[in-house]
């Protein structure tokens, strides 16, 4: 009964995190973005104290069922973990707890927090680890879904689904979030949660507080008989059927063993309640405990399938008719400075709260987000302005930030913000080398920073070059990526290490 | 081999559900074909229209050319548009694409076997590629069945030089794979920033113009014309030097909005009633050109197609158009360019044979066109001269999407108007769908580059950046 609540209750809390990361449209974000900003580490990298304390006393009440409920990277463990039960039933054994380990895991991710390395922050951090593989391996399955339904749609004249472009946000994102996946799928397959009990920093925390938590599963000594099946179903490897206990800081109260024992002994309570004065019990205690498939398992099966079809997609470019001239891509000019979205207020306070997760990258609508490759800054978002730039509607990856690295902003502040300032590269500068007209970033610049001048002050009608007002320019890009130069833009945004409101 | 009995019951079993839908389809075909002749009886009608069956092969309508008393089918191929594939293989680049020959063929033979006789090609057409095409498909024939008619597209400076226009002139007879060019043209008078210097660039300087008039004295050019756009000077210029020139024929745009509305249209042209009265005051035969205005006579919008279906339920928005040109006396042909085998169907029904229009009902299109004007669509062809842009704009997709929405009502005035949301998301929507994003109109850098080349004049960069601010104030204003 409470196995089959935490399994729904898992698979929706999975799907609809899932959800964030794979929504492009913005939808998703207004009802479940809550999603992200209750997951632990965001929230105390946001100092969201009600979250925070919401989650210590859910465990102190409950356990670790923030480990089997609200992480999606345990639930996705979880669902391999189901899937190596079903080759080899009753394959765990208890483990002794490797401490040590699990205080230093916790130490780094601390240490890194308090020196700002945000790659150790991001590395670690379990629900991050998710959102990478969310947003590098099934985002673009379901992109490339969806493109499959536009197409159908656009030869219906339905406007219900648009295309999107599929492209590699980052290369080493993707290669990290493909280890982790194989690294979990293994591990997860094999042993169950030993990711969560050894590595995870999350998982050591609230184990701090599990141990006293008010509800826990409770070995009825007096009803046990010893066969240890609770033990070899444990996927904890902490139940130690020999002295009848549990390391209540490992469990992660997914209440598999309650169904496992025949014979009752094993139930979800206050460990008072539980006397051994029930030897009378003892007869006609059967249970169905077998019976574990259900849809909620099956849809586990049909994510975690879908995760290894995505990672043979690869991204596939329009196709368009004859008599066009060839565009060539556009490369990314060499910033001093990388450019941080509005809302993240510098560099220092997106690197110290940013854990990495990608949600803000998913949900960039106009191709400026993408993961940094940058060891200090390890999968980090910044912008870039080669795909699109950063529209002045748009502000979602300011809500959809769950740490804070991207504080939550409104158009009309964004339009105020300035995150850095266009620089013109005169050699590339299409008047100058095609002797046309031009001013195409003077014509998209939403502030109205830049003019056209003749190049030749001496002659009015000479070609018209632009010129940049620093003061008024908040660096969106529009001129960057409208620039017809390429592949360098003869105009391009260098950020600033600190936003200011102009 | 004996019929399997199964088969056999099948085959003759009276109420089969095929029969029965056969035979109950004929009959719906049969009222209605009634219906229609009661709507008509009241007017000269010479023939009964059917809108399906087998179009007759023998009932072209056709005109005489006084000059040569060339028989000329009043329905001319256009080859400027015709059917391409895209390339395979792996060589093969973004949009790379290529004629595709055989449904030429098919196109041509089915022309032909309808009475068809005049096609009309140019060497700029179809990226270059038309005058093969063209020749290919029109070789398998007897030479003496068919006229064909091209042109000395000059345009590009680098071709004005005597050499390069003859060379261009040559090239023309080999690639139609002939020996005499029926109809020449010199093409697009009246073109360019100044309609009459580019004019004398072309033709006079380099002697081309009387080049041409021998070669037509030698029997190689058995027609000599030109075809006009834009500047009156040069047509009016050209027309005065007749008794000099001795023209065979002149292609003009002709179609019932630009009867009256040329200038609306594009401030450049002139109305096709001023141009059709010179040339019918002179004797000379008209040929038609974009009876259709480029497709813009097919497409309507909606209320006008209702309009015109209302009066002919059993014919195209188009055929209006054609049968509008070709009721017009002094009109050698009516040119279409047919890409695919229904447009050339549709218009063959038209016209074998034509069924003239009425006064009623010229006058019901003089007052279509009026109600046309109020709507602002651009007045572009999508002949892809404009093509192409050096800084990648899919010009006339961009046109064709944003008259689309016009036409469809999905150009939305302010956030207020009705179904402003569903509008808005119709045309951002189908804009990424029609146009590459890189290739929209926010990538226009205005270098002017595209609109001398524009046949009907339009400001292709102000109308470029008009679309984008429309567009940038759909995506910012969600409504």
């Amino acid at each position: 009964m409470l196995k089959k609540l935490r399994q729904i209750l898992a698979t929706v809390s999975i799907i609809m995190v899932t959800l964030l990361f794979l929504d492009f449209t913005g939808t998703a974000h207004a009802w479940l973005g809550w999603m992200a900003k209750i997951q632990f580490l965001p929230a105390l990298l946001s100092l969201n104290v009600a979250v925070i304390i919401s989650l210590v006393l859910l465990t102190l009440l409950l356990g670790r069922v923030y480990c089997s409920v609200i992480c999606p990277l345990g639930i996705m463990q979880d669902g391999f973990a189901w899937i190596g039960k079903k080759v080899h039933k009753n394959r765990y054994s208890y483990s002794p707890a490797l401490t040590a380990l699990r205080y230093i895991m916790l130490a780094v991710l601390a240490g890194g927090i308090i020196a700002g390395i945000g790659a150790v922050v991001a590395l670690l951090a379990p629900y991050s680890a998710y959102g990478r593989l969310a947003q590098s391996i099934l985002a673009p399955a379901w992109a490339w879904c969806n493109n499959q339904l536009a197409s159908w749609a656009e030869r219906a004249d339905s406007y219900a689904f648009y295309s999107v472009d599929i492209w590699l946000k980052g290369g080493a994102t993707l290669v990290v979030a493909s280890v982790t996946l194989v690294v979990l799928a293994v591990l997860a397959w094999r042993n169950g949660r030993t990711y969560c009990n050894t590595i995870c920093p999350v998982g050591t925390m609230l184990g701090f507080l599990s141990r006293y938590s008010i509800f826990k599963p409770v070995i009825d000594t007096s009803r046990c008989n010893g066969c240890g099946l609770c033990a070899r179903n444990c996927k904890s490897a902490c139940i130690d059927s020999k002295t009848h206990t549990i390391d209540y800081s490992r469990c992660v109260a997914c209440m598999d063993c309650i169904g496992k024992c025949h014979k009752g002994a094993i139930s979800f309570t206050r460990p008072s309640a539980v006397k051994s004065a029930h030897e009378e019990n003892r007869a006609g205690a059967t249970d169905a405990g077998g019976k574990a498939t259900d849809a909620s398992r099956r849809k586990f099966l049909s994510i975690t399938a879908t995760a290894t079809v995505a990672a043979a997609v690869n991204a596939q470019e329009k196709v368009v008719d004859g008599g066009l001239a060839v565009i060539v891509d556009k490369k990314a000019p060499d910033r001093r400075t990388r450019i941080v979205p509005p809302g993240a207020l510098s560099i220092a306070n997106l690197t110290s709260h940013c854990t990495a997760c990608q949600l803000c990258v998913s949900a960039c609508p106009n191709g400026v987000l993408r993961p940094s490759t940058d060891l200090a800054t390890f999968m980090q978002p910044y912008s870039s302005y080669e795909r699109g730039y950063c529209r002045p509607e748009c502000t979602r990856c300011s809500d959809a930030c769950p740490t804070g690295a991207i504080r939550p902003i409104t158009e009309a502040d964004k339009s105020s913000v300035k995150i850095g300032h266009a620089v013109w590269v005169k050699q590339n500068c299409v008047p100058l080398t095609d002797g046309v007209e031009c001013g195409n970033c003077a014509r998209h610049c939403p502030t109205g920073a830049i003019s056209m001048v003749p190049s030749d002050p001496a002659d009015e009608t000479s070609v018209k070059i632009p010129v940049v007002n620093d003061e008024r320019c908040i660096g969106c890009g529009a001129c960057e990526n409208l620039c017809p130069a390429r592949p360098y833009s003869a105009i391009y945004v260098e950020g600033h290490e600190v936003h200011r409101i102009i | 081999m004996k019929t399997p009995h199964y088969l056999n019951n099948i085959n003759t079993s009276p109420l089969t559900r095929r029969g029965f839908l056969k035979r109950l389809g004929l009959g719906a075909t049969a009222t209605g074909l009634a219906m229609a002749g009661c709507d008509r009886a009241s007017r000269p009608a010479t023939e009964t229209y059917s809108p399906d069956g087998e179009i007759p092969t023998d009932r072209m309508t056709t005109r005489v050319n006084p000059t040569t008393g060339d028989k000329v089918s009043l329905l001319g191929y256009g080859c400027m548009r015709w059917p391409t594939k895209p390339v395979e293989g792996n060589g093969a680049k973004e949009g790379d694409d290529e004629i595709d020959q055989e449904m030429v063929n098919r196109l041509i033979d089915t022309a032909i076997a309808h009475g068809v006789n005049y096609f009309d090609t140019s060497p700029a057409y179809c990226k270059g590629r038309s005058e093969r095409a063209t020749g290919i498909a029109l070789s398998r024939h007897p030479r003496d069945s068919y006229f064909i008619a091209t042109k000395l597209s000059n345009f590009s400076p680098s071709t004005w030089s005597r050499e390069a226009s003859l060379a261009m002139y040559r090239n023309s007879f080999k690639e139609l794979q002939t020996d005499y060019i029926d109809y020449m043209l010199l093409h697009g008078i009246g073109m360019g920033d100044d309609g009459m210097e580019a004019f004398k660039a072309r033709y006079i300087d380099n002697g081309l113009l009387d080049f041409l008039l021998a070669e037509r004295e030698a029997g190689r050019i058995r027609n000599l014309g030109f075809s006009y756009h834009g500047d009156i000077k040069v047509f009016d210029h050209l027309l005065a030097e007749h008794d000099r020139y001795k023209w065979d024929f002149v292609q003009i745009q002709l179609n019932y909005v630009d009867w009256h509305h040329a200038k609306e249209v594009n401030p450049r042209n002139t109305d096709a009633e001023y141009l059709y009265t010179q040339l019918a005051d002179r004797g000379i035969p008209a040929i038609i050109m974009e009876p259709l205005l480029g497709g813009r006579l097919a497409k309507v919008p909606d209320h006008i197609v209702t309009r015109l279906k209302q009066q002919e339920p059993e014919r195209s928005v188009a055929s209006w158009a054609f049968r509008y040109a070709g009721t017009h006396p002094g009109v050698l042909t009516v040119l279409s360019g047919m890409t695919y085998m229904e447009h050339l169907e549709d218009n063959l029904r038209s016209f074998c044979p034509l069924q003239p229009l009425t006064d009623k009902e010229m006058q019901f299109l003089y007052d279509t066109a009026d109600l046309m004007m109020n709507y602002p669509t651009i007045p572009c062809n999508d002949c892809k001269y404009c093509m192409p842009c050096p800084y990648g704009i899919d010009i006339p997709a961009i046109l064709l999407h944003y008259n689309k929405c016009i036409n469809e009502g999905n150009v939305p005035e302010n956030g207020q108007s009705e179904n402003y949301a569903r509008a808005r998301r119709a045309f951002l929507v189908g804009y990424d769908r029609s146009v590459p994003r890189l290739r929209q109109a926010n990538h226009c850098i205005g270098c002017n580059q595209c609109a001398p080349h524009c046949p009907q004049s339009i400001d292709i960069p102000a109308e470029l950046h008009r679309i984008d601010s429309f567009v940038e104030s759909l995506k910012i204003h969600r409504g």
